[in-house]
């Protein structure tokens, strides 16, 4: 059958990719390396964030607050507390989206965008929290000497090895994300962004499902911080600002809020230009809020969605003028 | 005993009486409309009957329930179905998934179910499959099940409509004007869907302009006007009252 074929095609697609992204290590230096560890931890965020956009049609403004309740909670647990990091790592993902859920249950009972409110305010707070519980967080200077993540006597100090404990969490949150894309729970999600009281007129609790996208995607951004927490062995409060918050949203913003794959590309390519504009700091944000108007006039879709469109027309543009081809 | 109770229902907006201490019943099995001139308050009952609007009083009552003060959801969960008078199809869906997209009402499962791709997912996933099929063949639409909704003519739109509002299982299902806008040819095949889901036990209220198709396939008629109910009963009884009459045309010249 057609559909099946093309689901075949797409798991092909995403294997291979998979495949090549294991393969990296072979041919990237250090530095490389690098980006892509964290490449792959924004995807995780972007992941769920893309959801919330694309899928339950909210914002949320303090995605990099969840994202630092992650990290601080795995990094505190492990170093304080003495926990096996890969513990602390789901606890600080579970706490994280307790935390969305926590948000988000008043803010999703009002129509509009009350999350993006909320979640920009809950974002600043947690910031806060990050710089003057200082008891536990250590204040502005932080958290060092988080202890890396070990299988067994193999300590995963080096970004090559540390790499494929990212793709694998990249990997899980993709299966997950497509999980709830392609199910029943997905198209009630695209029921409820096509028109909400039609959504409602046949079963769908709009509040709910807005809900369970959030949490979910703060438990993806709870994971993520895990993993930077362990990556970088040093976490402070400026690593999780409102800045960092909005770089997300323009990632899955000129990726393609519509599809979780386009916009973890969209995350992709920021990342890697915010490493090369690292120097100059104070212009990145301008660049970024740049292309952000442009993407959204010209391809309001995400850069990536649309190319992708132009390619399927200009392929079935050929296809027609050699005449149809016996499939 | 009615499937459908409506009491001392009442709603004004600012100052406008929409609708006046309305009360009527539906039976089971039963194909009533709702009638009455523009203005007279026919979609705010639906509103009402769904749960878009909360009543200022009145009730209304679901097999034997009082659901005055549930949301619109949780009606249709419980077997309220109902189409829109401007057709809001989610046009970016296959014509299936259309109707699949409600089965949510009757087949619920848990978020960890859909997360972590339990095989219910899969098995409800095959009986949706299976409300879709048979709610397209029972409206004429299972040829179509593959196009996207966005490409359906105008007629087809109403017939995945109620399509869609039947993909939930719903006992009784609220039309609201379903010939609007539509040819002889496609009023036609309205007909015949109207009459095949109440030949499945399906209730069916409308509300509706068209006097030829309300009179030819109601079993019963509540006539509207300015909010209030002017008139109930079979539509030889409703063709001949006065009132309804004088509603329609105006009050005759000499007794004004």
């Amino acid at each position: 059958m057609r559909a099946n074929r093309r689901r075949l095609v797409n798991w092909l697609g995403i294997v291979c990719g998979f495949g090549l992204l294991a393969s990296l290590p072979l041919f990237l230096n250090d530095f490389l390396m690098t980006i892509a560890v964290v490449i792959g931890i924004n995807v995780i965020i972007v992941f769920g964030l893309s959801l919330l956009m694309g899928y339950a049609g909210q914002i949320s403004l303090g995605h990099a607050g969840l994202y630092g309740l992650g990290a601080y909670t795995s990094a505190v647990m492990s170093t304080k507390l003495h926990l096996d990091p890969w513990l602390t790592i789901v606890a600080g993902a579970l706490l994280a989206g307790a935390a969305a859920y926590l948000i988000g249950l008043p803010a999703l009972r009002l129509r509009g965008h009350y999350l993006a409110m909320a979640t920009l305010g809950a974002g600043v707070i947690m910031q806060i929290m990050f710089v003057e519980l200082s008891g536990i967080t250590g204040g502005p200077a932080g958290i060092s000497s988080i202890p890396n993540l070990k299988i067994g006597h193999l300590i995963l100090d080096q970004t090559g090895a540390y790499f494929y404990v990212v793709l694998a969490a990249v990997a899980v949150s993709l299966w997950l994300s497509l999980n709830v894309v392609r199910s029943q729970k997905g198209r009630a999600l695209r029921a409820m962004h096509g028109n909400e009281l039609a959504a409602a007129s046949i079963g769908v609790d709009t509040a709910r499902a807005k809900l369970f996208i959030f949490t979910l995607s703060g438990v993806f951004a709870g994971l993520a911080g895990g993993l930077y927490a362990h990556y970088l062995t040093y976490i402070s409060p400026d690593s999780f600002g409102t800045s960092l918050s909005i770089l997300l949203v323009a990632m899955v913003v000129i990726g393609g809020s519509q599809s979780v794959v386009a916009a973890g590309l969209g995350a992709a390519l920021l990342t890697v230009i915010s490493e090369y504009f690292r120097t100059y700091q104070d212009w990145s944000l301008v660049f970024f809020g740049l292309s952000l108007v442009l993407v959204m006039i010209f391809a309001p879709r995400g850069l990536f969605v649309e190319t992708a469109a132009v390619a399927k027309r200009l392929v079935a543009r050929v296809v027609k003028r050699r005449g149809p081809v016996e499939s | 005993m009615a499937l459908l109770k409506v009491s001392g229902l009442a709603k004004s907006f600012g100052g406008v009486k929409a609708v006046s201490d309305l009360s009527f019943a539906v039976a089971p099995n039963q194909i009533k409309a709702i009638i009455g001139p523009n203005g007279a308050g026919k979609t705010t009952v639906f509103n009402l009957l769904c749960g878009v609007f909360a009543a200022d009083a009145g009730t209304v009552e679901f097999a034997g329930r009082n659901i005055s003060s549930l949301a619109p959801y949780v009606r249709a969960r419980l077997g309220v179905g109902r189409t829109f008078q401007n057709t809001l199809l989610f046009d970016e869906m296959s014509v299936e998934e259309n109707v699949m997209a409600a089965t949510e009402a009757g087949l619920r499962l848990n978020a960890f179910a859909y997360l972590f791709r339990w095989p219910a997912v899969a098995r409800a996933e095959r009986q949706r499959r299976e409300i879709a099929a048979e709610a397209l063949k029972l409206v004429g639409l299972q040829d179509k099940a593959r196009d996207p909704a966005g490409n359906l003519p105008a007629g087809e739109r109403r017939l995945l409509e109620i399509a869609r509002a039947l993909g939930t299982r719903p006992e009784i299902v609220l039309l609201d004007e379903p010939a609007a806008g539509l040819n002889n040819a496609e009023t036609d095949r309205l007909k015949h869907a109207i009459r095949a889901i109440r030949d499945r036990s399906i209730t069916v209220l409308l509300v509706e302009h068209d006097m030829g198709l309300v009179m030819e396939i109601c079993d019963e008629i509540v006539v509207l006007d300015q909010g209030a109910k002017i008139a109930e009963g079979p539509p030889l009884l409703i063709q001949e009252d006065d009132r309804v009459i004088e509603a329609y045309l105006g009050r005759p010249a000499d007794n004004a």
